[in-house]
C-alpha cells in the first residue's frame, strides 16, 4: 500500500514539474487542459530503476531475477519440487569487442502448475496485478511488478513481445501466446495465441553443446519433468558479466537458499571480459558423468545426481539437495500493533462496504490476528462504544483512539506458522552445494515480531576449505529465500554482522567491519512482509528487533564455529604430541631391546598403538563430532568436512617415507577433495539420519547413492585414509536399491516427515506429493 | 662397598668383585627396561619412577650429621610432552651403559654424551642436544637404579690436587704425594678402594684449601712438609673423586679434614658441602659427607683480629645476602649457634674476604703465621 501511496505523490511531483518547465506563463485553465491521469506502467517506463532496470547488466539480472521468483512461488503453491531452467541466448555475437551491451533473448522454463489461459494477460501483460499483494503471506514476489515490468522493459528496449508457453494440464496441449504490454492501458496486447505442444519448447535441446549433452541424458529441460509449467521468452537490450550481482551469482544464492529447487543454467556463449569471476562459490567438475552413465542403465528414470554445483559443456546446473518442499505457509491477518492509523481507516471503510452494519466488534475479531471476543469488547469499551456499535458509525476521532488502544494493547504475538523456515538441515545443504569450504553451522531461530509482523531469521555459516582467507568475509542474504545482491551496506543484515563479536569465535574482526577470514555468512529473513528500503527489493530496513534476531541467529552460528575451531587447534596440537611420542618410540624401543635382547619390533608396535590410543583425539573423525562434545543440541547444525580435518591429523611435513608418499598423492586428492567432501556429508547425513531422527525424508536415499561412484571413480584413492571408508561404500550398493524400493512402496502409507523449525513435524498434506 | 683398606688386595681379586658388582648393575638395567616393556604389553603407560634430587626431598639427619635423601620420587611417563624426550635419553644411556659394562671399559660422561647422540630416525631432532642434557640424566640412574657413577662405568674430569706425607697405590702404581714437584697429584673421578689403595701414611691431618691458586701458595711454602699434613684442593666446589678421596682418609685413616676456605656464603656452603653433603647428590652422603670436618678459616672476625687493611674487603652483593640467608636458614646450620654467630659476623661486616686477601700482610703470612696459629689454638668452627 505504500507503493501506492509513493506512486501517487511521484506521479502528481513529476506532472508538476513537466508543467512548470514547458508553460511559464499558463493559466490554471491551460494547466488544468494539460493534467491527466498516468497509468502506473507509464510512470515505470520512466521510471525503470525503482524497480531494478537502472542499467543493461541489472536489467538483465531483474528479468531472470523475476522470472526465478514467480516460478519458484508458483511450484511450491503448487507443491511441486521445483525444476527450473534459466537460458541466457545472446542474440548479437558477432558484436564488437567495444560493444557495452548486447541484444538478449532470457528464458526461464518452470514446471510449476502452469497457467489458465485466460490469467496470461494479466499476470505477463499488466503492472500491480498479482496475488500476493493483498495478503500476509511469506512468498517471493509481494507487488506484482515483476515480470509484467520485465517484459515492459523488453518491449521498449527491443520492441519485441514477450513470448509464453504455458501448460496448466499434463495431458493437454500448452498454449502459445505471445503479447506486448500498452504503458498507456496498462493492458496486454496478444499478438499471436495458439495452441501446441512443443512443451518445453525443443528448441531449447539444441542450443548448445552442452544442453545436447544433457539433453540426451534426460537430465535437461526432460518431459518427464516438466509434465506441466510455464515458459517465459523476453528479448532485451543487456549486458551479461559474470562477477558481483551477476546472473550466475543470482543463481548460485538463489540454490543455496532453495535446496528443493533444481536449477539449470545456459549461459550466453559471450560474456563482457571486464569482472574477473567471483572466486567464492564452486562449481564441481562433472567428473561423476562417466560413472552416472553407468548407474543410469540401472535405475533407469533418474539419474544420480551429484549433491554438488556441476558444470557440462558450459552449462550450470545446480542439483537438488533435499527432496523435500518447504512447509506450505498460511496466510494471516494483521495484527493489531502492524498497522498504521491510514490503514485502520480504509479498513473501516471497506468493512462497511463489504457487509453493510458490520459491528465494530465483529470487525476486530474478524479482519485481525490474535483479537479474541473478549479483547474485542474491551476494546471497544475502551473507546467509550459497546459491542454492538456499527463500523459504519466510528469517526475519524474514535478511530485515532482506537488505534491509540490497539498499539498500545498487550495481545499475544502474531502467529507463527505462517512462516516457513529454511531448515538448519536444508540450510547446510544448500550451503554445502555452493560453497566449497571445510565447516559448515546453521541455525534457524524462534519467529519474532517486528511491528505486529511475524518474521524469522536464519543463518549459516561456512568456513576455511578454499575460501580465501585474507579478504573480510562474504556476507549473502537473502529476504524469502531470494538473494539480495545490491545495497548491502545500506541492509539491516550486513549491519547485524558488522555488530556481532565475532573475536569471540577465534575470527579477525576488524573495529566496526565484517570480520576478516575464510568466511561466507548467509542470513535468511523470512517474513509475510519483509520490509525493504526499496521497490527493487535490495536491502532489508533495520529494525532493531530484526537486527537483535540476525545478530541472535549469527552468534549461534558463531559459537558453533568457535567450538568447531577450538577442536580444530586440539586435534592439531595432538597431531602433534603424537608426532613426537611416535617420533621417541622407536629409539625407546630399540634400547629396550638391546637391554632385555628382546625384538625391539613388537614394543614398537605396542608402543605405536599406545600412543595412537592416547591422542585418539586427533583422529576424530566426522561421524563422531556430534558425540563426542558435551551437549549434542549445540552440535546440531553443523558439517564438517572430513578431508580438511584429516590433513590436519597427518602434519608432520618433512617426514621422510610418508610425507613423499602424500606429496605424491597430492593432484588426485585435490581433484577429489567435492567427492570426499560429499562422502563426508554423506556418513553425517546417514548417521542424523538414521540414528538420531526418524526419518528425513528421502535424504538416505540420495545420500546413499554419493559413496558408490566415488569408490569407482577412484581407485587411486589414498590406501592410508581409504581403511574405513570401503566398507561403507561396499555396504551401500546393496541397501540403495532396497531403499529405493522402500521409499516409493512406503511413500504413500508411511507419515511423511519434515524437519520444522529443529522439531519433526508429520506432513499431512497428501497433494504435496 | 667394602670400607676397609684394600691395599693388600690382589688384582685378581679386585677383577673378580669388578665383576659381581657389574652383574649386579647390569642386572638393574634389564630390569629397568623390562619394566616398561611389561608396562607397554599390558596396555599401561610405560613410565620410570626417578628418586627427587631436590632440597625438598632431602633430609637432614641430625644423628648421624649427614643429608639424606627422602623417599619421594617423580614419575618419568613416556606419553608426556615435557617427559617424552627425558625417558627416551634414560633409556638410551641405560643401553650405552650396558655397552660400557659388557666392554668393561669406562667412559667420561662427554663420552657417553656422545656415545648416546644421534639423530632420531627420520627426523633431524638429537637425541642428545647438549652435554648439559645428558649428565643429569645419567644422575638420574644413578639414583634410579641405586648404583654409583664409578658402577656405572662413568667418570668425570680429574679436578683438584693432593701432595703431602702419604703414599697411595693407584692402579697398582705406587704414588708418593710428597715427591709431585709443584702440581701435585691430581685427583680421579674415582677414588674407590678397589683403583686407590693407602698404602703409607704419615700426615697427621689433611688440610683442604678452596682453590688450586690457594693450595700452590701452600705447596710452594712446603707447608705439608711443616705441618706434616696433606694438603688438598677441589677447585671450588669439590668434586665427588675429591670429596671420596677426603672423606676416606677421614674414615679410614682417621685424618681430621681442616678446611681453608673463604669468608663468604660460597665458602661456607662448600664447607657444608664437605661436612653434610650437597642436595643434588644427597643419595651419596653417606659416601661422600664428613661429620667431622672443621671450618679454620676464613673468619669474620679476622678483619679485626689479623688487623688486615681495608683492601681485603669484597663488598657483599644482593645476591650473597640473599645466599647467606638460605644458608642461615638450613636446618644443619640453623641449630649451630657458632654457625649463627659467624653468619651473622659476615652479614654485620657487610664485606667478604678471600683466603688470597691475606697476602697483604705478607706473602707467606697465611701459611706460616695464620693457619699454624689457628691450629695450634684449635679455633675452628664444626
Amino acid at each position: 500500500m505504500s507503493d501506492a501511496a509513493l506512486l501517487e505523490a511521484d506521479s502528481s511531483a513529476s506532472s508538476k514539474t513537466k508543467a512548470m518547465s514547458k508553460a511559464p506563463r499558463a493559466t490554471a485553465e491551460s494547466m488544468a487542459a494539460r493534467q491527466r491521469d498516468i497509468s502506473v506502467s507509464e510512470f515505470f517506463a520512466k521510471n525503470r530503476h525503482l524497480l531494478g532496470f537502472d542499467n543493461p547488466r541489472k536489467a538483465l539480472l531483474t528479468t531472470v531475477k523475476e522470472a526465478v521468483d514467480n516460478s519458484l512461488d508458483a511450484c511450491e503453491e503448487a507443491g511441486i519440487l521445483p525444476d527450473i531452467t534459466v537460458i541466457i541466448e545472446d542474440l548479437q555475437p558477432d558484436r564488437g569487442r567495444e560493444a557495452k551491451q548486447s541484444r538478449y533473448r532470457v528464458s526461464v522454463v518452470d514446471n510449476g502448475p502452469g497457467i489458465v489461459r485466460k490469467q496470461v494477460e494479466n499476470i505477463f501483460g499488466r503492472l500491480l496485478y498479482g496475488s500476493k499483494f493483498h495478503r500476509l503471506k511469506m512468498s517471493r514476489g509481494q507487488q506484482g511488478i515483476g515480470i509484467s515490468a520485465a517484459g515492459m522493459y523488453g518491449l521498449i528496449t527491443t520492441g519485441k513481445p514477450m513470448v509464453i508457453h504455458t501448460k496448466p494440464k499434463a495431458n493437454q496441449p500448452a498454449h502459445h501466446i505471445e503479447l506486448a504490454m500498452n504503458t498507456k492501458t496498462n493492458r496486454a496486447e496478444v499478438t499471436e495465441d495458439s495452441e501446441t505442444k512443443d512443451f518445453p519448447p525443443e528448441r531449447f535441446l539444441k542450443l548448445t553443446s552442452g544442453t545436447r549433452e544433457l539433453g540426451d541424458k534426460g537430465e535437461f529441460l526432460s518431459q518427464d519433468v516438466y509434465v506441466t509449467g510455464t515458459s517465459v521468452s523476453i528479448e532485451l537490450e543487456g549486458r551479461y558479466q559474470k562477477g558481483r550481482g551477476s546472473v550466475d551469482e543470482f543463481l548460485e544464492l538463489t540454490a543455496i537458499a532453495n535446496p528443493h529447487a533444481r536449477i539449470t543454467f545456459v549461459p550466453p556463449s559471450k560474456a563482457s571480459e571486464e569482472e574477473e569471476d567471483v572466486p567464492l562459490l564452486k562449481r564441481g567438475k562433472p567428473t561423476a558423468a562417466p560413472t552416472d552413465a553407468g548407474e543410469a542403465q540401472g535405475d533407469a528414470p533418474k539419474p544420480a545426481q551429484p549433491e554438488v554445483t556441476t558444470e557440462t559443456g558450459g552449462v550450470i546446473l545446480h542439483p537438488r539437495a533435499v527432496e523435500e518442499l518447504p512447509p506450505e505457509t498460511k496466510e494471516i491477518m494483521p495484527h493489531p500493533r502492524g498497522i498504521e492509523l491510514g490503514i485502520l481507516l480504509q479498513m473501516l471503510k471497506e468493512a462497511e462496504i463489504e457487509k453493510p452494519g458490520y459491528t465494530l466488534y465483529n470487525f476486530l475479531q474478524d479482519k485481525f490476528s490474535r483479537v479474541s471476543s473478549a479483547s474485542a469488547g474491551q476494546f471497544c469499551e475502551k473507546i467509550g462504544k459497546t459491542s454492538r456499535t456499527k463500523v459504519a458509525d466510528i469517526d475519524h476521532a474514535t478511530a485515532e483512539k482506537l488505534f491509540k488502544e490497539l498499539q498500545d494493547s498487550k495481545l499475544p504475538p502474531p502467529p507463527t506458522d505462517c512462516l516457513a523456515p529454511i531448515g538448519v538441515q536444508q540450510l547446510l545443504k544448500g550451503m554445502f552445494k555452493g560453497v566449497r569450504a571445510e565447516f559448515y553451522a546453521a541455525s534457524s531461530r524462534e519467529a519474532a515480531v517486528y511491528r505486529g509482523r511475524p518474521f524469522l531469521i536464519e543463518s549459516a555459516i561456512a568456513f576455511g576449505g578454499e575460501l580465501p582467507g585474507d579478504e573480510p568475509a562474504r556476507v549473502i542474504r537473502f529476504a524469502n529465500r531470494v538473494p539480495l545482491l545490491f545495497q548491502q551496506s545500506a541492509c539491516s543484515s550486513f549491519r547485524a554482522v558488522s555488530e556481532t563479536n565475532w573475536r569471540n569465535y577465534d575470527l579477525q574482526q576488524p573495529r566496526g567491519a565484517v570480520p576478516v577470514g575464510a568466511l561466507v555468512i548467509m542470513l535468511h529473513m523470512a517474513s509475510v512482509w519483509v520490509p525493504f528500503t526499496s521497490e527493487s527489493k535490495e536491502a532489508i530496513a533495520d529494525y532493531d528487533e530484526i537486527r537483535k534476531e540476525m545478530k541472535l541467529a549469527l552468534m549461534e552460528c558463531g559459537r558453533k564455529l568457535g567450538s568447531y575451531l577450538n577442536k580444530r587447534l586440539k586435534m592439531r596440537r595432538e597431531a602433534e604430541r603424537r608426532d613426537i611420542f611416535e617420533r621417541y618410540i622407536g629409539e625407546i624401543a630399540k634400547a629396550c631391546g638391546e637391554l632385555t635382547g628382546e625384538d625391539p619390533k613388537k614394543l614398537y608396535e605396542v608402543l605405536q598403538a599406545q600412543a595412537k590410543k592416547r591422542t585418539a583425539i586427533a583422529d576424530l573423525k566426522l561421524d563422531e563430532e556430534g558425540k563426542k562434545v558435551e551437549d549434542p543440541a549445540d552440535q546440531e547444525g553443523v558439517i564438517v568436512v572430513e578431508s580438511a580435518m584429516s590433513s590436519i591429523a597427518s602434519p608432520g611435513a618433512g617426514r621422510g617415507l610418508e610425507a613423499n608418499a602424500r606429496d605424491a598423492d597430492a593432484p588426485p586428492m585435490k581433484m577429489s577433495k567435492a567427492e570426499k567432501a560429499a562422502l563426508a556429508v554423506a556418513a553425517r547425513a546417514k548417521e542424523t539420519d538414521e540414528k538420531t531422527q526418524p526419518r528425513l525424508i528421502d535424504t538416505g536415499e540420495s545420500k546413499a547413492k554419493k559413496p558408490k561412484p566415488e569408490a569407482k571413480a577412484k581407485p587411486d584413492a589414498k590406501p592410508s585414509k581409504g581403511d574405513s571408508k570401503p566398507s561403507k561404500s561396499d555396504a551401500k550398493p546393496a541397501s540403495k536399491s532396497e531403499v529405493k524400493n522402500e521409499k516409493t512402496d512406503k511413500g504413500g502409507s508411511k507419515p511423511r516427515m519434515r524437519y520444522v523449525n529443529g522439531k519433526l513435524v508429520p506432513v499431512d498434506d497428501p497433494k504435496l506429493f | 662397598m667394602s670400607k676397609k683398606p684394600a691395599a693388600s688386595s690382589a688384582r685378581s681379586a679386585i677383577s673378580g668383585s669388578l665383576k659381581e658388582r657389574d652383574k649386579r648393575t647390569l642386572s638393574k638395567l634389564v630390569e629397568l627396561a623390562t619394566e616398561v616393556a611389561t608396562n607397554a604389553y599390558k596396555g599401561r603407560e610405560p613410565k620410570i619412577d626417578i628418586p627427587t634430587r631436590a632440597k625438598s626431598n632431602t633430609n637432614w639427619n641430625k644423628k648421624r650429621g649427614i643429608l639424606e635423601m627422602g623417599d619421594a620420587t617423580s614419575e618419568r611417563p613416556l606419553f608426556d610432552l615435557k617427559t617424552a624426550k627425558q625417558f627416551m635419553q634414560t633409556l638410551l644411556h641405560a643401553s650405552t651403559i650396558k655397552d660400557l659394562i659388557a666392554a668393561e671399559k669406562t667412559s667420561s660422561l662427554r663420552g657417553v654424551f656422545y656415545k648416546a647422540k644421534h639423530t632420531v630416525a627420520g627426523t633431524k631432532e638429537n637425541t642428545f642436544d647438549a652435554q648439559d642434557e645428558s649428565d643429569p640424566i645419567l644422575e638420574d640412574l644413578e639414583v634410579t637404579l641405586g648404583a654409583l657413577r664409578e658402577e656405572l662405568h662413568i667418570f668425570a674430569e680429574n679436578r683438584g690436587s693432593m701432595v703431602g706425607n702419604i703414599t697411595i697405590t693407584d692402579k697398582g702404581d705406587d704414588i708418593d704425594c710428597r715427591r709431585m714437584g709443584s702440581g701435585g697429584y691430581a685427583l680421579p673421578s674415582i677414588v674407590e678402594p678397589d683403583v686407590i689403595q693407602f698404602k703409607k701414611c704419615e700426615a697427621k691431618f689433611v688440610l683442604h684449601v678452596e682453590k688450586g691458586t690457594v693450595w700452590n701458595r701452600f705447596n710452594e711454602d712446603r707447608f705439608w712438609e711443616k705441618n706434616n699434613c696433606i694438603l688438598t684442593h677441589g677447585a671450588g666446589q669439590p668434586p665427588r673423586g675429591c670429596r671420596r678421596l677426603l672423606q676416606r682418609l677421614n674414615q679410614e685413616l682417621k685424618l681430621p679434614i681442616i678446611c681453608v676456605l673463604d669468608c663468604d656464603p660460597w665458602g661456607h656452603y662448600i664447607y657444608s658441602v664437605i661436612k653434610q653433603g650437597s642436595i643434588s647428590l644427597a643419595f651419596e652422603s653417606s659416601r661422600l659427607a664428613i661429620p667431622e670436618a672443621k671450618f679454620l678459616g676464613i673468619r669474620a672476625k679476622d678483619y679485626e683480629e689479623c688487623e688486615l687493611g681495608d683492601a681485603v674487603k669484597i663488598d657483599l652483593t644482593d645476591n650473597d645476602i640473599k645466599r647467606a640467608n638460605e644458608i642461615l636458614a638450613y636446618p644443619w646450620f640453623a641449630e649451630n649457634k657458632q654457625w649463627q654467630k659467624e653468619i651473622a659476623g659476615l652479614l654485620r661486616n657487610g664485606f667478604k674476604m678471600e683466603v688470597e686477601a691475606m697476602i697483604t700482610k705478607d706473602i707467606s703470612y697465611v701459611t706460616e703465621e695464620y693457619v699454624p696459629q689457628r691450629l695450634k689454638d684449635k679455633d675452628w668452627l664444626d
